[in-house]
């Protein structure tokens, strides 16, 4: 972990975004993460995703469950309030949480012990629910805190830093959500900040469900030989399938693309989302082939990575249940409070 | 001699056979005409075919704790139709179906048998077999309004109303009801010297059980999230939320809802769920029973660290386990004091009666965001699902939502020095701040590990200690504003303790212990932490008894615990079958105590002053 305090004083010419913030009002407080970890990398996507998009840093809510990718949120967004709930159960509280305010933006950062082993239930409700958030797990196949036992998502004959191959079959949290029908679902590396940044961005606008898993290697216990979520294994491995480029809703199309070769897919805020093919047989937009491709990818032993599903008419849990816009928490007695008249109509049914 | 508006009426029937709707339309047929009942579902853990009973017990004096034997057994299953024999009083009636001739196992002498040939009644009548079925229940309620001597038209206008509608239902029902009745009135010596009277005993009262009081107490209190897992006896308090709020809280002009209701995957996610809503601004409650509570005490934990306010209404049912899914116990007390590891403690309320369960929702929710905690409402399954007879419910159209200590963006910019966790007013609570209130102050990370007044993490010993011992300063201000408990005369030595619903068979209970010569002071506990009278009333007395119904005296722990009594002075009156304590056991119990250890019943106090230790 860094010693150094954080410089107080900032650069004079940071750019500054439309609400006239820049980079530095959307960080959080010194990671305490080890050097060079990729979860980092993911704190610092998202700080420039959020500074870039012009959200009032309080206009978030952060959650977490445990583990060393729990702690993270602490580490951006130093503004707006963060909860670092148990093991596990970070999906629950983070549908409260949106239940009760829907005019917050909520993001959920997670692991892959904390989603996919301890909290898989959790996990796997919250993505039916189409709880409007974005879900981020920084996936490196370990328990990093309890010093570097296998978590679920660690392939099949995989080794531990001591050599010893993992025994057990791995689970992809992708197709899980992609099965219990996430409305956007993506995998990407914390080392490819290009890749990163527009998914996060994207996801943010998502309406409904959407879900990162982000490659995020551990450097004190997973990124050796023999280990497939090192960096070197990923960024060997890695094949991204649908580039996606958010355009805000002012925003100039700047890229140079060659005619067929990109779709635009309009947000619900007005913003699109540019989407690039990579690979011609892949089709974002259909569920089942997503998939197969990615079973398929993985008998191959290649780590597929991109936006590798998008539902262009998302809904989310309000739609679900019709709730009013105005978020339940502000509202008062006057708007949820009988009073005595109606508790008379009452009364007399129980007589 | 005939007597009037007194008897206990058992129905033994099978589950699943349509009973159900045919009993508790006998028992609303009495509520209308005025006589205070009090009605108990003794039901299996089965969708069908298991042995179900249900008893309604009427008293003009108004006890509506359960009585030991039965008046008149209506016994409609073969099953089990000895031990429906011989539960009834000598003098007694046993309404049976003799079809089939007479059971060789009725051998009862001393018991009145009421035959009627119901299903040969039944069969004559109707041809679908599914209305043979159901109408044989009808059948008997036709019998006993005759036998008993219930208003007819009370019963044929219920059935007009239920069924409204569905009008091809209605003349087959009121067919079935006159069949019962006329055979009643032709064959047999009718009606019987136990009687239904009119009366004017019940007033204004309403009959409703506590699950749908309580929930319609968190819609009274703001609740706008529920979130839940299905387990028997909470289910339908969770379900009444929905139902009530489907139609309470609509918004006028749109349709849409202002609440939501989540079927959690399990208990955890209930809790959680409530927790995320509360900790963003949200009054959000769950309804589980014992095996829910022992799953949701990691998330209590939290809840009670990080101070977010929640409420959890507990109904209770008998555990250990799975224990009896379908009886009532007092079992969580301690469960439910001491959720969660570490040092740990939530308030807890005691509602006796569904008027009470209404109330206590909304004090619940009070108390949850005045103390930034959960609270935990203790009802059970005698109180939760059986209907029983109530004050109507109230609400003051003047009550004010007590939201507890919220900081606005006006008041965060007046603030120099924001610290979630200080103890600005020295009664241990801080002031919280809900997320995306202020551009850039008062935001703070909510965590269970251990932090400073700023909410900043640490491991050091001194915040650590600081904060548990400013929870402990909480815990006192929680101890000044829970429910008192209602304490009766004050004139006695000895003393007796109660709460939830062993409440409910007490005024029987003290007037039979009278009528040999015990009179004791009363105490009705409603609350923990103990408001101080609670421990005055135990020190003001030589001993009290504590009733409950649990094997271990879990109340009376929680009084040496908390409340610093004097294990000596404390009796404990146990009753923990999975039925209801009735009052007779409550007699027993406490004439045994005075016998066996040669005690004086009279135990006034000379002067009309309680003698304090």
């Amino acid at each position: 972990m860094t010693f150094v305090a954080k410089p107080e004083v900032h650069h004079p010419q940071l750019p500054l975004n439309e609400i006239g913030l820049n980079r530095r009002d959307y960080e959080g407080l010194v990671s305490t993460l080890c050097a060079g970890c990729g979860h980092d990398s993911v704190s610092a996507a998202l700080i420039q995703a959020c500074a870039e998009l012009a959200i009032p840093p309080h206009r978030f809510a952060k959650l977490s469950g445990i583990g060393c990718s729990s702690k993270t949120p602490n580490y951006f967004l130093g503004n707006s309030h963060g909860f670092n709930a148990v093991h596990g159960r970070m999906p629950s509280v983070a549908t409260g949480a949106n239940l009760a305010n829907r005019s917050l933006y909520c993001i959920g950062v997670s692991g892959d012990g904390d989603s996919a082993s301890i909290g898989i239930g959790q996990f796997a409700h919250i993505v039916r629910r189409r709880i409007n958030m974005l879900y981020i797990v920084d996936n490196n196949g370990t328990y990093g805190l309890t010093k570097g036992q296998f978590s679920a998502t660690n392939d099949k004959g995989s080794t531990s830093k001591r050599g010893v191959p993992n025994l057990y079959e791995p689970i992809d949290l992708v197709s899980m959500a992609l099965d219990i029908g996430a409305g956007f679902v993506a995998r990407s590396f914390s080392g490819d900040k290009g890749q990163l940044v527009p998914l996060i961005k994207a996801g943010l606008m998502h309406r409904g469900f959407s879900f990162i898993d982000v490659i995020s290697p551990c450097v004190a216990f997973n990124n050796h030989n023999g280990s497939t979520k090192s960096y070197e294994f990923t960024r060997s491995h890695a094949a991204s399938v649908v580039a996606a480029d958010f355009v805000s809703p002012h925003e100039e199309i700047t890229a140079d693309y060659g005619p067929g070769e990109r779709e635009v897919v309009e947000m619900p805020d007005g913003s699109r989302l540019h989407l690039r093919k990579l690979e011609e047989d892949y089709d974002p937009h259909d569920r089942a082939g997503a998939l197969t491709y990615l079973q398929q990818a993985a008998l191959d032993g290649e780590v597929v990575t991109g936006l590798l599903y998008v539902d262009s008419d998302g809904t989310d849990c309000h739609e679900i249940l019709d709730t009013v816009d105005t978020p339940l928490s502000v509202l008062g007695e006057v708007e949820l409070c009988p009073g005595q008249a109606a508790l008379d109509g009452i009364n007399a049914g129980f007589r | 001699m005939t007597t009037y508006n007194d008897f206990v009426i058992r129905f033994a029937n099978v589950n699943g056979s349509g009973s159900a709707s045919a009993n508790g339309m006998f028992a609303k047929a009495l509520f209308r005409m005025g006589v205070p009942i009090s009605t108990h579902n003794i039901f299996p853990s089965n969708i069908e075919g298991l042995p179900t009973w249900f008893e309604v017990r009427a008293s003009g004096r108004g006890y509506h704790g359960r009585r030991q034997g039965v008046d008149l057994m209506v016994a409609m299953n073969a099953e089990t139709f000895d031990e429906d024999v011989a539960v009834v009083v000598p003098g007694g009636y046993l309404l049976h179906d003799n079809s089939g001739g007479l059971d060789p196992r009725l051998n009862r002498p001393d018991v009145n048998h009421i035959g009627v040939p119901i299903a040969k009644l039944v069969v004559s009548e109707y041809t679908d077999p599914r209305q043979r079925k159901l109408f044989k229940n009808i059948v008997y309620v036709g019998a006993l309004a005759a036998l008993l001597n219930i208003d007819f038209d009370v019963i044929t206008g219920m059935v007009s109303t239920q069924y409204r509608g569905k009008d091809e239902l209605i003349g087959p029902n009121i067919r079935a009801l006159e069949i019962g009745r006329d055979y009643a009135r032709d064959y047999l010596e009718c009606p019987l010297p136990i009687q239904a009277r009119r009366s004017d005993a019940i007033g204004d009262r309403i009959m409703i059980d506590g699950n749908e009081a309580g929930a319609l107490g968190a819609i009274y209190a703001g609740a706008t999230i529920c979130a839940w897992y299905p387990i028997t006896p909470s289910t339908s308090m969770a379900e009444a939320f929905e139902k009530h709020a489907a139609r309470l809280r609509v918004d006028k002009d749109t349709g849409q809802h202002k609440f939501a209701v989540i079927q959690a995957e399990d208990e955890m996610a209930a809790i959680g769920i409530v927790i995320g809503a509360a900790w963003n601004g949200a009054r959000a409650f769950t309804a589980t029973s014992g095996p829910g509570l022992s799953l949701m005490s990691e998330f209590l934990g939290l809840a009670y660290f990080a101070e977010i306010p929640a409420v959890l209404f507990d109904i209770q049912r008998v555990g250990p386990s799975t224990g009896m899914p379908t009886r009532t116990q007092q079992g969580d007390v301690l469960a439910a004091a001491y959720a969660s590891h570490g040092d740990t403690r939530h308030p807890l309320l005691f509602p006796s009666t569904p008027g009470e369960s209404f109330e206590f929702a909304a004090t619940a929710f009070d108390l949850a965001d005045r103390l930034q905690t959960p609270i935990i409402v203790l009802s059970d399954l005698e109180l939760g699902m059986n209907e029983n007879l109530s004050d109507p419910l109230t609400w003051d159209d003047e009550r004010r939502y007590d939201r507890g200590k919220v900081l606005s963006r006006e008041d965060l910019d007046s603030i120099e020095d924001f610290g979630r966790y200080m103890d600005v007013d020295g009664d241990g609570i801080g002031y919280r701040t809900l997320p995306g209130t202020h551009p850039t102050k008062g935001a703070f990370f909510t965590r269970g590990t251990s932090r400073d007044a700023y909410a900043r993490y640490t491991e050091a010993a001194e915040p650590y200690t600081a904060n548990m011992d400013r929870l402990l300063v909480k815990w006192q201000t929680a101890r000044t504003l829970m429910p008192a408990p209602e304490i009766g005369s004050r004139r006695h030595r000895v003393g007796i303790a109660y709460y939830g619903t062993t409440a409910v068979p007490m005024a029987e209970a003290l007037h039979y212990l009278a009528q040999d010569g015990v009179r004791l002071d009363t105490m009705r506990i409603r609350a923990f932490p103990f408001p101080d009278a609670v421990a005055d009333f135990i020190d003001a007395h030589d001993f009290v008894f504590v009733v409950e119904q649990n094997r271990d005296g879990q109340m009376r722990t929680l009084l040496v615990n908390e409340a610093g009594a004097d294990p000596a002075k404390l009796v404990s009156v146990l009753s923990y079958g999975g039925l209801s304590i009735t009052a007779d056991t409550i007699r027993e119990r406490i004439l045994k105590h005075f016998d066996e250890n040669n005690l004086a019943r009279l135990t006034e106090v000379s002067g009309g002053q309680a003698r304090r230790t």
